[in-house]
């Protein structure tokens, strides 16, 4: 009875949702206030039937419900609570029905922090997130209905796939879903405003902390993911270039590019047509993302052939939303494109600049996950495209773009001299260069690479302190003064040093980590860069719902003991699956690292990898540091302060209800 | 022309040589990296390329797979339509068993065996790669109830 009233919230969510879509929005066209002010308390009925249907299969998974299949194929009664916490979005319905959740969260949210926003406006944005909440939740009721029973009732569940009992990744796709589905505001903001025909300075000022919100969990979600894969996959990568991650990698850089339009078009009123494309292209590419991976139409295409059904509504759903996007674009922008003047030398080039690279490295990536899927498609062959691809591409785009970073947040708006700034770019450029010669004497060994990343990632951190200083010139530090600086400043500084972290720890783990695959005997050691690894013996562990050998490798540096690392060979037992546990001795400045792979010989010798990788934590500090930065711009006293006096002018004015 | 509008000319003609550069290097990226996927029956009929390196997917025969006291492993892949042996020197995914499907990417020699320098077992719970699943297909060696699950 319990997972029907689930079924039933979701049906009731989907109708309410309807009205969300349509009423508002016909209100805000025709004049009528009442219509209008049905938005915000159908966002909120609408949130809370879906978080009913959600906590009762989340009920579901905790009692083990197994007469409802989906908890029947992904849980078992073995399982850890909190993976059957987890496990609600451990396959393709349940995490259908988390992006539904969030959706309605996040438009939650919106009706209740814009209360500055005029109410025709937060009208149409209502709407706009309400029919795409009625795509979703009709892709779900049709397609992948998450609480359909099973009869007769297994006594067991199938149990959640290995890889995903893990913290890592418990936390990792509802991360990544905050980002994807909040760039649905952003999307929202933007066609609303089409609608309205208003796109002013105040409208990216509205948008903005959405944006960077939403930006920020995609950042952490991907860093995330990315973590997950190096310490559980076992083999030590953390970007594979796969098209999974790809999917993700792809609303993240249209999502950074619409940051930085977003900041031109609040501070200067310029590319507001470009940022409203932008909105439209990181949600459409958020919903390619989520569809992608969750159909199942990455892996194969020709699962994707063999569930008609789902195929189908997903490429209507795409095309609907982008065609319906694009066409009203089409129709209002060149009535909006009003664009201010500036010059070559100004913050507006730096980031015209920035938005051109990042969303040529976007199509990149576009075009290398989805042509072999189309050539597969069309049966023409199958092919993937290898790392080397996606690498080779990133240089030639990454290096300006790093460069540009650094002078583009020293310059100023409209126009601005060179000479200027000439100074301390020179003493930037020449610590940069320096730190490019030196880093890689340190590390030991010279490649260019190492030189190339090594100094840029310096010069975006110095040219960014240098931004910081300049901020402080003409005030003194002082708390006072530092106070008055805006927190988004101080979010944009955070996240340019998260880049320049990124960039050194990309560049430095990928020339100097060391990767040994080696048949150890108990008791045979081996060394890497200082450290002496010694295989001690393998021993058999019985965990919770699996049966394990633990392997113990001591690390000595210098005779004093470093670690002692075990790692896992797991058997799952309900899936009978092996799945490889990294030992990993983490450190800011090296990653010690150890899998077990299988047993050779009679003689206890177990084939052993062994990875030393230098800075490579640095690749999810830099992430983490982005992802703060973007909390920060959020936080923003502007923010706050110009919703309330904004409040005060709507209360003096007359609402005005016209389109 | 107004100078303004000239230097607005030069940075599109800057911007528009950039981008001209950039979908140079990348096709050229982009053919250079591109694997293609060939199933060992294509391969015995001699439509894989030798010396380039490509990916190749099928089902571990059962009791090929030689481990001697090394990371050397040989085992041979089948897709029910020819047989290739193959070389590999490092740990093997954790799902790799004789009898489940994997893909391999490395080169062939003349003598037809296929050095691996990468083996995948693709980590779903079906244990079988898209790409092996269809080549089966093909081959009309589905393993019974496999078909059913490939779907999900």
């Amino acid at each position: 009875m319990i997972p029907e009233i689930g079924h039933f919230a979701l049906v009731l969510a989907l109708c309410v949702s309807f009205v969300q879509a349509v009423v508002p929005l016909w209100g805000s066209l025709t004049g009528r206030a009442s219509w209008v002010a049905l938005a915000a308390p159908s966002a909120q009925l609408q949130a809370f039937l879906v978080a009913i249907s959600y906590a009762v299969l989340t009920w579901s998974f905790i009692i083990s419900d197994f007469s409802v299949l989906y908890v029947a194929n992904t849980s078992n009664t073995e399982l850890p609570m909190i993976y059957r916490i987890s496990g609600v979005w451990g396959a393709h319905e349940g995490s259908l029905l988390l992006w539904a959740l969030i959706l309605s969260g996040w438009t939650l949210a919106v009706s209740l922090f814009s209360r500055g926003i005029p109410s025709v406006m937060l009208a149409r944005v209502l709407s706009v997130m309400a029919m795409i909440s009625v795509g979703f939740l009709l892709f779900v009721l049709i397609t992948s209905n998450p609480f359909e029973r099973l009869f007769p009732v297994p006594v067991e569940g199938q149990d959640l796939n290995p890889l995903l009992q893990d913290f890592g990744l418990a936390v990792h796709p509802p991360m990544l879903y905050m980002g994807y589905v909040g760039f649905a505001v952003a999307f929202s903001f933007a066609i609303a405003a089409l609608i309205g025909g208003r796109l002013d300075m105040a409208w990216a000022r509205w948008m903005r902390p959405w944006t960077a919100l939403a930006w920020a969990f995609l950042t952490v979600g991907i860093a995330l993911g990315s973590w997950w894969a190096y310490y559980e996959l076992g083999w030590g990568g953390w970007w594979f270039w796969d098209p999974v991650e790809n999917a993700s990698l792809m609303p993240w850089l249209v999502g950074t590019a619409l940051m930085h339009s977003l900041a031109a078009s609040e501070k200067r009123g310029v590319f507001k047509a470009w940022t409203v494309l932008l909105a439209v292209f990181a949600f459409s590419l958020s919903l390619l993302g989520t569809f992608l991976v969750r159909s199942g139409v990455l892996t194969s295409v020709h699962a994707f052939a063999s569930d008609p059904e789902r195929g189908v509504f997903i490429l209507g759903f795409l095309v609907a939303t982008i065609g319906c996007s694009l066409l009203l674009y089409a129709w209002r922008a060149p009535r909006l494109m009003r664009s201010g003047s500036f010059s070559a030398v100004s913050r507006e080039s730096g980031l015209l600049l920035n938005n051109v690279l990042l969303v040529v490295f976007c199509a990149t990536v576009l075009l290398g996950t989805l042509y072999p899927l189309a050539l597969d498609a069309l049966n023409m062959g199958k092919l993937s495209v290898g790392p080397p691809y996606f690498n080779t591409v990133l240089i030639p785009l990454g290096v300006p773009l790093a460069i540009a970073m650094g002078i583009g947040s020293l310059v100023r708006w409209k126009q601005d001299k060179l000479s200027r700034i000439a100074k301390g770019l020179a003493l930037a450029a020449v610590a940069s260069l320096l730190a490019g010669a030196v880093v890689p004497w340190l590390m030991g060994g010279y490649f260019w690479g190492a030189v190339l990343g090594s100094a840029l990632g310096t010069w975006v951190i110095l040219t960014t302190c240098q931004a910081l200083i300049e901020r402080f010139k003409n005030k003194g530090l002082s708390v006072a003064s530092a106070k008055q600086v805006p927190s988004s400043f101080y979010g944009m500084c955070l996240a340019h040093v998260g880049i320049g972290v990124l960039i050194i720890g990309i560049t430095l783990t990928s020339h100097y980590s060391v990767e040994k695959d080696l048949r150890m005997a108990p008791g045979e050691v081996f060394d890497v860069s200082g450290y002496r690894f010694e295989f001690v013996g393998v021993t058999e562990e019985e965990g919770p719902n699996y049966d394990a050998f633990v392997g113990l490798v001591k690390v000595t540096s210098g005779g004093k003991q470093v670690a002692e690392l075990y790692s896992e060979k797991r058997r799952y037992r309900v899936q009978t699956m092996p799945m490889t546990e990294a030992a990993i001795d983490p450190g800011l400045f090296r990653d010690l690292y150890v899998a077990l792979g299988e047993e050779i010989g009679s003689d206890g010798a177990w084939a052993v990898r062994i990875y030393y990788k230098p800075f490579v934590r640095w690749i999810w500090l830099g992430c983490l540091m982005m992802g703060a930065g973007g909390i920060l711009t959020v936080l923003d006293r502007r923010y706050k302060l110009a919703s309330r006096r904004e409040l005060r002018a709507q209360a003096v004015q007359p609402q005005q209800v016209t389109a | 022309m107004h100078p303004k509008r000239k230097k607005r000319l030069m940075l599109v003609t800057l911007m528009v040589a950039a981008v001209g550069v950039a979908v140079a290097l990348l096709l050229n990226a982009f053919q250079q990296n591109m694997l293609f996927f060939f199933a060992p029956a294509q391969v015995v009929a001699g439509e894989a390329p030798e010396g380039h390196p490509f990916r190749i997917g099928g089902m571990v025969v059962v009791g090929t797979v030689e481990r001697g006291d090394s990371l050397k492993v040989k085992f041979t892949l089948t897709d029910g339509g020819g047989s290739v042996p193959v070389e590999y020197e490092g740990i093997l995914p954790d799902l790799f068993r004789e009898g489940q499907g994997i893909v391999a990417r490395g080169t062939l020699d003349a003598d037809g065996l296929f050095t691996a320098d990468e083996v995948l077992a693709k980590h779903d719970e079906n244990y079988m790669p898209p790409e092996v699943a269809d080549a089966l297909k093909k081959a009309g060696k589905m393993p019974y109830g496999a078909e059913t699950v490939v779907n999900q």
